[in-house]
């Protein structure tokens, strides 16, 4: 399942599953992640799935690219054990203050703002990864109808807890931090908890999302 | 901080540049987005714990640039600084002056200068002893981005009071013989994005010199030189980056990933930097130049091998 596997520098294999991005790729990318963590290999310090490659660093004090690539081509793979599949419901205020980019969105994708709102919120979304910044899930796939293009300007400030969409792709900003995704509205939901010290994260990849939308009053009640 | 205090406290007169709590890092969270951080400089950071004959993951206080000023009131205690680090102890207003790598005894009232580090980036404080601090997944190293670890995943600020805490009675001077050697070729192993650069570009990448710019920090080194020629695309989709990984921006400017890197990137990896080299990529200060030399992995293990060795040496060769 793994198409090949190569290092990455010294300290890490880097393991390619192909080039598209799908879910059944992102599945086997995951499963593979899943199977890792419970294998307890000598020396692993971090295993990154993403859309379709998967990057294993490792302590070069106490195992080699060598004998690491060895133990992961003979790795007994155990099926989705993942099967769990949470469903995560996410609140979504689309107030004209949150949604930045709603405006621009309608002239671009030549539909209206309801009709814009309607679609995005009729689908489940696939979370194929989380990261970049602490918590920050990539969920797939739009609908066709909303595909869109980044800001040309990314903007430095996106405010914490935004919801952005490009392309074939929404994320939720769960730090303040720069971007160029279009931005759709706010959640009222901390999606990373730095007050957590166990699983901070509310999404992961692999987990199934769908957003509802809430109000004004909603928003700022659960907010307070 | 604590309303309770203990005897045995810093406050912060000046907070530094850039003065994080830091120990050996984050395991196991990279695909939660956040990253290993820890100290920059494992070496100096090894060295500073074995001069205080404390445990090798115990926190210590980095400091780049220009270091903190801190107050010391409390019973007599051994401290000492590794790094290129020029600093100074005020007693009775009177400036005394020590050496790095070896520990030195800090009295009630005194003030310890840290005052910048000298042609490097980064520092260390040890105590015998140990800074309390928070912990957050395992480590107390902050990440201000993320805002988690110690100090509340904030920098050093100042007025602050730094709790200590498991004081050693004075230690031994442990004092270690070591320079920091400067090193202006980094070594690095192909990426997996090689060839979507053209020959020239790749020629043009290994025999040029590139300047480290003032956009440097713990997440990344960003260099300016010859633009780097993309000829396939600028940009891949997103996957996982590890410390070291050079990508290649949608403009042509090599960025180094250091500790606190993002987690995930989508510019292609032209090359991975040598795990052997990291120590002394992380201190070329903005400003400097730099060159890039390619080897291959065998060669990358046994030099860090032989680096591993050179360390343990070093620490067996306390006096």
């Amino acid at each position: 399942m793994i198409k090949n596997i190569s290092n990455l520098g010294d300290a890490a294999l880097y393991c390619d599953f192909g080039t598209e991005v799908n879910k059944e790729i992102n599945r086997n990318v995951i499963n593979y992640f899943n199977n890792l963590r419970d294998s307890n290999f000598l020396g692993i310090t971090n295993i990154t799935p993403s859309y379709n490659k998967l990057v294993i660093s490792f302590d070069l004090k106490l195992t080699s690219y060598a004998k690491l690539k060895k133990q992961v081509e003979n790795l007994n793979l155990k099926k989705n054990n993942n099967s769990k599949k949470n469903l995560i419901k996410i609140p979504v205020c689309c107030a004209e203050e949150f949604a930045l980019d709603i405006k621009r969105l309608q002239k671009l994708l030549k539909i209206s703002e309801a009709k814009i709102y309607e679609t995005f919120f009729s689908k489940n979304y696939y979370c194929y990864m989380t990261g970049f910044i602490a918590g920050m899930p990539f969920l797939g796939d739009m609908d066709k109808s909303l595909f869109a293009k980044r800001l040309e300007t990314p903007r430095v400030k996106v405010p914490k807890n935004s919801i952005g969409i490009t392309e074939q792709f929404c994320n939720i900003y769960t730090f303040e931090s720069p971007g160029g995704w279009n931005i759709i509205g706010k959640t009222s939901v901390d999606i990373f908890d730095n007050k957590k010290n166990t699983e901070p994260n509310l999404i992961n990849p692999g987990d199934t999302i769908s957003f509802y939308p809430i109000s004004k009053l909603e928003y700022e009640k659960k907010y307070e | 901080m604590k309303k309770n205090m203990n005897k045995n406290y810093f406050e912060v007169l000046r907070p530094g540049i850039n003065s994080t709590f830091q120990d050996n890092g984050r395991n196991n969270f990279y695909h939660i987005g956040i990253p290993f951080s820890g100290a920059m400089d494992n070496r100096n950071f090894l060295l500073a714990n074995t001069i205080s004959n404390n445990g090798i993951n115990n926190p210590v206080l980095e400091f780049a640039y220009q270091g903190p000023k801190l107050k010391y009131i409390g019973k007599n205690i051994s401290i000492n600084v590794t790094g290129d680090v020029n600093f100074k102890i005020i007693r009775n207003n009177k400036n005394l002056e020590f050496s790095c790598y070896e520990n030195i005894i800090l009295e009630n009232n005194d003030c310890l200068d840290i005052l910048s580090t000298n042609r490097s980036v980064y520092g260390y404080l040890s105590i015998g002893g140990t800074f309390e601090v928070d912990y957050y997944l395992n480590s107390c190293s902050t990440n201000t981005k993320a805002k988690i670890g110690a100090n509340s995943g904030e920098k050093l600020e100042t007025g602050q009071i730094i709790q200590l805490k498991n004081l050693k009675k004075i230690l031994p001077k442990n004092k270690i013989e070591y320079l920091n050697s400067k090193i202006e070729n980094i070594r690095i192993i192909k990426g997996p994005h090689f060839d979507y650069f053209s020959k020239d570009a790749i020629d043009s990448f290994f025999s040029n010199e590139f300047n480290v710019t003032k956009l440097s920090d713990r997440m990344g080194i960003r260099l300016k030189g010859p633009k780097i020629n993309n000829i396939k695309n600028t940009n891949i989709k997103s996957e996982g980056l590890v410390k070291g990984v050079i990508q290649i921006t949608a403009d042509g400017d090599p960025i180094i990933m250091l500790s606190d890197h993002g987690t995930i990137g989508g510019y292609p990896k032209i090359g991975v930097v040598i795990s052997a080299d990291y120590d002394k990529l992380v201190q070329i200060p903005p400003g400097s130049k730099i060159k890039f030399k390619e080897i291959n992995l065998k060669d990358a293990e046994t030099i860090f091998k032989l680096y591993e060795m050179e360390t343990r040496n070093l620490i067996s060769n306390i006096k």
